[in-house]
């Protein structure tokens, strides 16, 4: 059964207001147009979960949508602060910002947890930091086999986790390649999922390369079209990251105004992925163009009758 | 106590602070292995070392490349430059559970907002952690970075603000309260990690002496003590004799200004 619909549709349908929404990719694979349609929609009082909040939840939070951010590492990557975050954390700008903190194994670990159904996720971090100060739900538990204390995190289960992907097929079997991040873990552990995809692929493709399939289509309940759909962020083999964006958003977060501004002009101010990459322009759009190819070996799976 | 040479005001004027701490830092990971890479000044300073004195160095970032050989310097830890020609690509669970958990990182190398005497790393927040002055990133990877890799190299700007007596939070565990503290935690709670060995600033080369606090063992060129001073929160430890860092060879210069920073954005 095709599951292929448009973001608008896929967003109305499965994001709501209050959920806990997870839209992950580290660096790689960031779904800002599932970001930028949760902004037009006007969704409320989400709590935001990724690991790194990058532009798309400085943006998200600039517009509102959100109430509380569950992360490990809060920054423009390679360029500073994310000013609208600040705003609110420093100044309650225009209203506080909930945080809940973790580290980035933690993050890793709570999406684990959550895809397991286990209670909680035990690991080496956290000794002699202030962080479980900061964050009761980092615990210090005794192993049941010995002596030794290491920390445990709880599950993270988003309401639904949004993941970018180079390619699927019409019922959500998703293929990526490149830094996958945590993109595996948080999709097992969302009660929904939604797959925004470069490329609509053929079912043969996804069985011809088993080893590549990171996401089954059992859990993926939207599968969305959405070429160019994680700019400025990247995707492997099909468009650079736009650091010049990045740079960019640093001066433009830096002012109330001129964040709204921005939001007026590429998020409301478009219908949708498509207006916003004709403004963008070709020429822009062909910059970010791979400076050549890198395709993999094929291998021989065998057939075995 | 021996002041370093003095130095011709030709021979300064060469190269910026930021290039001369670069290059002592990559310089420290001479022999070494497998080092795990941090964001922003550690990225440079690894890249260049993998160009020059640790030819076999195996460069490990959060976001999932092992042995990583970048063909650009990447502006972000998770630039498709990483990916394209690494040894493996795996999944963050994978990354942090195996190779930095599994005890496979000989060194972790960060920056820092802020570092105390015995090696300690806040970048979390300035002020209250409720109410902060200033919010910063966060621990990020950083706080199991400095548990569980073998060792840990810092690099970072100096400056009374950086270069506190008491960092604001605790973001990543330097030498505790001590050497001797720090020995008996790591021991007694399993750490793989030994800690912090090395920071390098824009003014000099510090390791840690034996009661664990930081010691400038060598001075750059072009810096003085009286600068260390003005720009530490406490009264630093000092080698006998105090040595002066060589100044980049051409050839570091070369490749930090064609090949890895063109934009200056590391070196302004």
């Amino acid at each position: 059964m095709s599951k292929v619909t448009s973001m608008r549709d896929a967003v109305a349908a499965l994001v709501h207001d209050g959920d806990v929404v997870a839209i992950e990719g580290f660096t790689h694979l960031i779904c800002f147009a599932a970001g930028h349609e949760i902004i037009r929609q006007r969704k409320r009082e989400l709590t935001l979960a990724r690991l790194t909040p990058d532009l798309i939840y400085d943006q998200m939070v600039a517009a509102g949508t959100a109430r509380k951010l569950v992360f490990s590492w809060l920054g423009n990557p390679g360029v500073g602060g994310l000013h609208a975050i600040r705003r609110r954390v420093e100044d309650a700008d225009p209203a506080p910002l909930e945080l809940e903190e973790y580290s980035h194994f933690g993050m890793v670990g709570r999406y684990t947890a959550g895809a397991s159904n286990l209670p909680f996720f035990p690991l080496r971090s956290y000794f002699e930091t202030d962080l479980p100060k900061a964050n009761p739900l980092i615990r210090p538990i005794r192993s049941p086999f010995g002596e030794e204390t290491v920390y445990a995190v709880p599950p993270l289960k988003p309401d639904v986790t949004v993941v970018h992907a180079q390619r699927a097929d019409a019922e959500g079997n998703t293929q990526m390649w490149g830094l996958l991040g945590c993109q595996k873990e948080a999709a097992f552990a969302a009660e929904r999922v939604i797959v925004v995809v470069e490329d609509l692929v053929d079912e043969s493709v996804i069985r011809a390369d088993p080893n590549r399939t990171v996401i089954p289509g059992l859990i993926v309940n939207a599968v969305v079209v959405e070429p160019f759909g994680a700019h400025p962020s990247y995707v492997q083999g099909a468009y650079d990251r736009d650091n010049h964006f990045y740079r960019d958003w640093d001066a433009i977060a830096r002012e109330a105004g001129t964040t709204q501004a921005w939001l007026d002009e590429w998020v409301y101010g478009v219908s949708g992925r498509a207006e916003y990459m004709a403004k963008l322009g070709a020429e822009r759009v062909a910059s970010l163009k791979p400076s050549g190819e890198a395709p993999s070996g094929s291998v021989d799976y065998g057939v075995y009758k | 106590m021996s002041e370093p040479r003095a130095i011709r005001p030709a021979e300064v004027s060469a190269f910026s602070k930021s290039e001369m701490m670069i290059v002592a830092a990559a310089r420290e990971l001479a022999g070494r292995r497998v080092c795990f890479v941090g964001v922003g000044l550690p990225n440079i300073a690894v890249n260049l070392a993998r160009l020059t004195c640790a030819p076999t160095l195996e460069l490990v970032y959060e976001s999932g490349a092992f042995g990583a050989k970048p063909a650009r310097l990447p502006l972000s830890i998770g630039d498709p430059t990483i990916v394209t020609g690494a040894t493996a690509v795996v999944s963050m669970f994978e990354l942090f559970s195996f190779y930095l958990q599994g005890g496979l990182v000989d060194v972790g190398f960060l920056g820092a907002a802020q570092i105390d005497r015995f090696g300690n790393i806040n970048s979390t927040v300035i002020g209250d952690y409720e109410h902060p002055k200033t919010r910063l990133p966060g621990s990020g990877g950083a706080c199991e970075i400095a548990i569980n890799a073998r060792q840990v190299f810092v690099i970072m700007r100096q400056s009374k603000r950086s270069f506190v007596d008491r960092i604001d939070f605790r973001t990543s565990p330097g030498n505790l309260g001590g050497a001797e503290a720090s020995a008996r935690i790591r021991r007694e709670q399993g750490w793989l990690g030994r800690g912090p060995s090395v920071v390098v600033t824009d003014l000099g080369i510090y390791h840690f002496d034996d009661s664990g606090e930081m010691r400038l063992d060598s001075i750059h060129p072009g810096a003085t003590l009286e600068q260390v001073r003005d720009t530490i929160g406490w009264e630093p430890h000092l080698a006998e004799p105090l040595s002066t860092t060589p100044a980049p060879t051409p050839e570091e210069l070369r490749l930090i200004r064609e090949r890895l920073d063109p934009e200056g954005s590391y070196t302004k």
